[in-house]
C-alpha cells in the first residue's frame, strides 16, 4: 500500500465533510418538517422545534386524518397512478412493439412522429382547447389521457423489444401465435425488468403531477392529493402573511396540520423509496452509457 | 437528463437498421411483383398494423391536433365561433406581447433564472467527481441513498417544504437567525429572495439525481488508466484532470446541448408552487404568465403566440448551439 501525503488526507476529510453537509441539507429539513407534524400548536407556535417534536401529539394527524376531502383526494391520486399506469404500460407496449419489428414498413414514420413531439410541444392553450372540447373537463380522463404515452418511455420500451431475439418471435408465429399473442405470452413477459422501470416512471409522475388537476379539473369532489395539499400551503401562507399572531392563536394551528398532510403525502413515497430507487436508478441508465 | 438516454439510444437503433437493410434491397430490386408481395406482407403482419392504431391516433390527437389549434395565435380566438370561424388577425398578437408592460418584467424574470439554473448546470458533475473520490463504499451508498430523495417528491411538496423551512416565525432557518441576534426574515413574502429561492430548490431537488448519469460514465473509464498514470506518478488531482474529466466530457456536453434546447422550459410546477402576490413581481416566467393570463383570464390568442414565440427561441437556441458544440469538440445531436 502506498501512503496518502498530508494534501491527499486533508482532501478526503475535506471532500467528505463537504458531502455530508451537503445530504444534510435534504435530511434535515425533513426531520424538521415531521418534528412539526408530530409537536403542539403552542410549541410550534413559539418557535421551539427543530429536529425532534415538542410537546409531542397525534393531533394533526387525527385531524386529517378524520377530514374527508383528504381521504377522497388520496383515492383520486390512488386511482389514477394505478389506473392510468396500467393505461400507460399497455398503450406504450403496443406502440412500441410494432416499432421494433423489422417486418413493420411503417416504423420510421412512426418515430419521426413521436421524435417531432418531443422537439415541439404545443402550447397550453390549444391543448386545453382540445380537452374541452372532447368533454374531459372535469373528469378523471383529462389526467391520464393527455401523457398516454411519453415519448421517452417509447423510446426505452421499443429498445428493450429489438433485443429480443427475432429468432423466438419467428418462433413463436410459426407455432401459429398471433401478433397479439407474440405480445401478451412472449415479449411482455420477457420484458418484465422494464416494464417494471416504466411503470415506475409513469406511476411516480402520475402521483406527483399537480399541473394537470390545476389546468384541467374545477370540481373539487375529483381533486388529487397534490392539489388539495397545495390549497391548504397556500391557505396557511396567506394567514401566515396577514399576520403571524392571529393564527397563532389558534386551538389548532394550521402549520401543524399543513406540515402533517405533507408527511402523509410523502409517506406511499418513502415508503416504496428503497424499491423505487433501485429501478429508477437502473432505468435512467437504460442505454445511456455506451459499452 | 431524460432527453439524453433517448437521443442516445435512438441513434444505435437507426444506424443498425440502415446497415441492415441495405443489402436485403438491393437482391430485392429484381422482383417485378412487387405490389403483389405488398398485399401479402400486409395480410400476413395485419395485426401488427391494428396493434399500433391506438398509440398513433393518441399521437394525432393529443399532440398534432393542439399544434395545429396553435394557429389561433394568427386569429382573434372566440369561444362560439370556434378555432376555425374565427377571424384572421395576422400577428397583432405578437405585436401585443412587445407592447404589453408586463412582457419585459416577464421575460427577464424567465431569462435571468434560465441563465442561474444554467451557470448551476456543472454542479452535478462536480458533485459526481466528489462522490467518486470518497473511498468508503457504505458511506457512499448512503450519501446516494440520501441525495436522490429529493427527485421523487412533488413540486408541491418541496415548496411545502420550503414555506415550512423559511417560515418567519416558525422555520428553522429563521430560528437560526433570531438565535444570532438578528429580526427574522420574511424570504417567501419578499421580491428579494424568490430568486434565489427557485434556483437553490431547484439544484436541491436535482443535483443528487444529476449525478447518477456522470457516476455511470465513470465507471465505464478503464482502471489500466489510472494505474499507468500512478506509475507515472501523476496524484489524484492530476488523474482527475488529465484523465476522468476528459473521458466524461463527451456526457457533459450532450446533456448541456439538450439543456439549452429546454433553455426557457424552467417547468411550471417548479415555480408557480413557489409564487405568492408578494413574490410574483420577481419570480413569475412565461409559463406561469401563460397559466394566469390565458386560463385564468381566457386571452387565448395572445398565450398561444408567447408559447409558439417560446417554441422557436428554443429551436434557435440549440441549433446554434449545436453548430458550436460540433466546431469545438466534435460532438454534436444531430
Amino acid at each position: 500500500m502506498y501512503k496518502q501525503s498530508l494534501g491527499e488526507r486533508m482532501f478526503n476529510v475535506s471532500n467528505a465533510s463537504f458531502i455530508t453537509l451537503l445530504s444534510l441539507t435534504m435530511l434535515l429539513p425533513f426531520l424538521h418538517i415531521v418534528a412539526k407534524s408530530l409537536s403542539s400548536s403552542e410549541a410550534i407556535a413559539n418557535g421551539e422545534v427543530l429536529f425532534w417534536p415538542v410537546g409531542f401529539t397525534l393531533d394533526n394527524f387525527q385531524y386529517i386524518l378524520q377530514d374527508s376531502s383528504i381521504w377522497r383526494a388520496f383515492g383520486i391520486s390512488v386511482l389514477i397512478t394505478v389506473g392510468g399506469t396500467l393505461l400507460n404500460l399497455i398503450a406504450t407496449a403496443s406502440l412500441a412493439y410494432p416499432a421494433s419489428r423489422p417486418e413493420f414498413k411503417a416504423k420510421k414514420l412512426i418515430l419521426l412522429m413521436v421524435l417531432f413531439t418531443m422537439i415541439f410541444s404545443a402550447p397550453l392553450i390549444p391543448s386545453f382547447l382540445l380537452i374541452k372540447s372532447l368533454g374531459m373537463i372535469d373528469t378523471l380522463w383529462a389526467l391520464v389521457l393527455p401523457g398516454l404515452i411519453s415519448a421517452f418511455n417509447f423510446f426505452i420500451m421499443r429498445t428493450f423489444f429489438m433485443n429480443i431475439p427475432s429468432t423466438i418471435i419467428d418462433a413463436a408465429r410459426v407455432d401459429g401465435l398471433g401478433e397479439m399473442g407474440i405480445l401478451f405470452r412472449i415479449v411482455l413477459p420477457l420484458s418484465k425488468p422494464t416494464l417494471a422501470t416504466l411503470g415506475i416512471f409513469y406511476g411516480v409522475a402520475h402521483w406527483n403531477s399537480y399541473q394537470n388537476a390545476l389546468y384541467f379539473i374545477n370540481d373539487p369532489r375529483l381533486y388529487p392529493l397534490q392539489v388539495k395539499l397545495r390549497q391548504m400551503i397556500v391557505t396557511d401562507e396567506l394567514s401566515a402573511s396577514q399576520g403571524a399572531d392571529a393564527y397563532a392563536m389558534m386551538f389548532s394551528s394550521p402549520e401543524g396540520i399543513q406540515m402533517a398532510t405533507i408527511v402523509f403525502a410523502t409517506l406511499p413515497i418513502l415508503l416504496l423509496y428503497p424499491f423505487l430507487q433501485k429501478y429508477f436508478v437502473k432505468g435512467s441508465m437504460l442505454g445511456s452509457v455506451k459499452e | 437528463m431524460e432527453d439524453t438516454n433517448t437521443v442516445l439510444q435512438e441513434q444505435k437503433p437507426i444506424v443498425n437498421l440502415k446497415k441492415k437493410k441495405l443489402p436485403v434491397n438491393e437482391n430485392k430490386s429484381n422482383e417485378p411483383k412487387r405490389f403483389e408481395s405488398t398485399v401479402a406482407h400486409l395480410k400476413k403482419y395485419k395485426m401488427l398494423y391494428i396493434i399500433s392504431i391506438p398509440g398513433i391516433l393518441y399521437f394525432i390527437i393529443f399532440k398534432y391536433i393542439p399544434l395545429l389549434g396553435s394557429i389561433i395565435a394568427f386569429k382573434d380566438y372566440n369561444i362560439f365561433q370556434g378555432i376555425m370561424e374565427s377571424s384572421w388577425v395576422g400577428l397583432k398578437h405578437f405585436q401585443a406581447l412587445f407592447e404589453n408592460p408586463d412582457s419585459l418584467r416577464i421575460v427577464s424574470n424567465t431569462l435571468l433564472l434560465s441563465f442561474y439554473d444554467m451557470l448551476l448546470f456543472p454542479a452535478p458533475l462536480i458533485l459526481a467527481l466528489l462522490l467518486n473520490e470518497l473511498r468508503l463504499v457504505i458511506y457512499k451508498k448512503i450519501i446516494q441513498t440520501i441525495i436522490y430523495m429529493p427527485h421523487f417528491l412533488s413540486w408541491v411538496i418541496i415548496s411545502g417544504i420550503f414555506i415550512g423551512v423559511l417560515s418567519p416565525s416558525t422555520g428553522i432557518v429563521n430560528q437560526f437567525i433570531q438565535w444570532l441576534g438578528s429580526e427574522p426574515i420574511y424570504f417567501m413574502g419578499s421580491e428579494v429572495f424568490i430568486r434565489p429561492i427557485l434556483v437553490f430548490s431547484n439544484v436541491w431537488q436535482s443535483i443528487g439525481w444529476g449525478t447518477i448519469i456522470y457516476l455511470a460514465a465513470l465507471t465505464g473509464i478503464n482502471p489500466e488508466l489510472y494505474e499507468a498514470a500512478k506509475v507515472d506518478g501523476a496524484n489524484r488531482w492530476k488523474q482527475t484532470l488529465h484523465i476522468t474529466l476528459p473521458a466524461i466530457l463527451p456526457t457533459f456536453s450532450i446533456l448541456f446541448l439538450l439543456s439549452i434546447g429546454n433553455f426557457l422550459d424552467l417547468g411550471f410546477e417548479r415555480v408557480y408552487t413557489f409564487l405568492n402576490p408578494l413574490n410574483q413581481q420577481n419570480g413569475a416566467i412565461l409559463d406561469t404568465y401563460i397559466y394566469e393570463v390565458g386560463l385564468q383570464q381566457a386571452q387565448y390568442s395572445f398565450t398561444t403566440a408567447i408559447g409558439i414565440l417560446k417554441s422557436i427561441v428554443g429551436l434557435i437556441l440549440i441549433m446554434i448551439a449545436n453548430f458550436i458544440s460540433k466546431r469545438l469538440t466534435g460532438t454534436s445531436l444531430y
